[in-house]
């Protein structure tokens, strides 16, 4: 079960990828999809690997991503 | 996900960078890759993380990119004039000796014009923190050579590569009197939030330089690829040398980058220098002030 729920700000977003290469579990791949933008955004290809570290959410210049925890024995939500 | 087009917020929750962020500001203004933002998110964390009093704080920005991070902070701040952040800086503090005063700007506006005011508030250890995103290049403008770019880059202002030797600023600090240096890259997202929040902790000037990219400006035209593949050589070339005798540390176009804590010393601010003085010389005459008070 994962331990973090990342969460995106999809219309804040540039595509610039670097939440997708400095994830240290590979949660996520910029989608084919567009923002209103132009622009692809990530998604959660494998959320089960989340660990909350908010990596992502340090790395990312738009302020488009962010992680939290999920307190243990909580069921994530879907 | 589907070739759709999304617009809706996938699970959302509280970004910790948002108590710091005026967020019906978003989207920001810098381009694809730019790390300024990053740069932002570390000092986010550090204010966070060192429980500063947000109401205490003020920031103080130039004129470029990064000098509009004042403009995107939920906190005091003030974005003068090019170059002058370190002076209106030294005014706030010395006015108001209590507020922790952050100055948030570019390699150009307080190497370049703003040269003379950052050696002397080393000089005089004026107790402010000073946040510079070292993009080696005049951004703003247009990708202007800066005294940062480093020899044979390509720039506007010299089409067929430059030839001057470039500051070394943490040398150039150390020498002036700087107490705290500290480099890092926008790679290192964690090691400069700390930095950040021990600069916090020291009483006079503090300088936290920051390498970060300029992909639109200064990255394109040197062919270094974008804002992730300079992350990617940020990550590969680094070197963490805590220590490491400043005058070795000068950067290059495509080198070693040598990142850490280069100074963390101590020696009287301005301000306890000044009250020693008066009061040895003026004795029961001389009386502070807490705080300027304009009437
Ligand atoms: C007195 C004055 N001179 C020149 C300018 C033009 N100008 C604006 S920003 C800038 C350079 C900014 O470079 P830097 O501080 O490195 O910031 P960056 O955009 O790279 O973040 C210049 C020369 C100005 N605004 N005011
Ligand atoms: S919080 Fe950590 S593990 Fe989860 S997506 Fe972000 S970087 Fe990856
Ligand atoms: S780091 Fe931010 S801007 Fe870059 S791709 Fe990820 S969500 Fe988008
Ligand atoms: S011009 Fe360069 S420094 Fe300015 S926002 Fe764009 S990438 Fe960033
Ligand atoms: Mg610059």
């Amino acid at each position: 079960m994962a331990e973090g729920r990342v969460s995106i700000v999809v219309e804040h977003c540039k595509a610039c990828g670097f939440c997708v290469e400095f994830c240290p579990t590979h949660v996520l791949e910029l989608s084919s999809a567009f923002n209103s933008k132009g622009y692809h955004p990530p998604h959660a290809v494998h959320p089960e690997r989340c660990s909350g570290c908010d990596l992502c959410g340090m790395y990312c210049p738009d302020f488009a991503i962010y992680a939290t925890k999920v307190a243990p024995g909580k069921e994530r939500d879907k | 996900m589907s070739d759709s087009l999304i617009t809706d917020i996938v699970n959302a929750g509280v970004n910790p960078v948002d108590q710091i962020l005026r967020t019906d500001r978003m989207p920001h203004i810098w381009c694809p890759g730019c790390c300024i933002g990053t740069t932002v998110n570390s000092f986010a964390r550090a204010l966070i993380d060192s429980k500063i009093d947000l109401g205490s704080l003020a920031l103080v920005s130039g004129i470029g990119c990064t000098g509009r991070v004042a403009g995107y902070v939920k906190l005091d701040s003030f974005h003068t004039t090019h170059g002058r952040a370190i002076p209106f800086a030294t005014g706030l503090k010395l006015a108001n000796p209590k507020l922790n005063v952050v100055v948030y700007s570019g390699d150009g506006d307080l190497s370049a014009i703003g040269g003379n005011h950052l050696i002397h508030a080393a000089r005089r250890n004026i107790d402010l923190k000073v946040i510079c995103v070292n993009n080696l290049i005049y951004a703003m403008t247009g990708g202007q050579t800066a005294p940062t770019t480093p020899g044979h880059s390509i720039t506007s202002t010299n089409p067929y590569g430059t030839f001057e030797p470039s500051f070394n600023l943490p040398h150039l600090v150390e020498a002036a009197g700087a107490v705290y240096v500290a480099r890092w890259t926008t790679f290192h997202v964690r090691q400069l939030a700390r930095s950040i929040s021990e600069a916090f902790q020291k009483k006079g000037f503090s300088f936290i330089e920051v390498i970060s990219p300029c992909p639109t400006l200064y990255q394109r035209r040197n062919k270094l690829g974008d804002g992730l593949d300079t992350m990617k050589y940020y990550k590969e070339k680094s070197k963490v040398r805590h220590g490491a005798p400043t005058g070795e540390v000068g950067l290059t176009m495509t080198g070693e980058i040598i990142v850490g804590k280069f100074v963390d010393r101590d020696r009287p601010d301005y301000q306890t220098m000044m009250r020693s003085q008066y009061c040895e010389s003026l004795g029961e005459k001389f009386v502070e002030q807490e705080e300027m008070v304009c009437s």
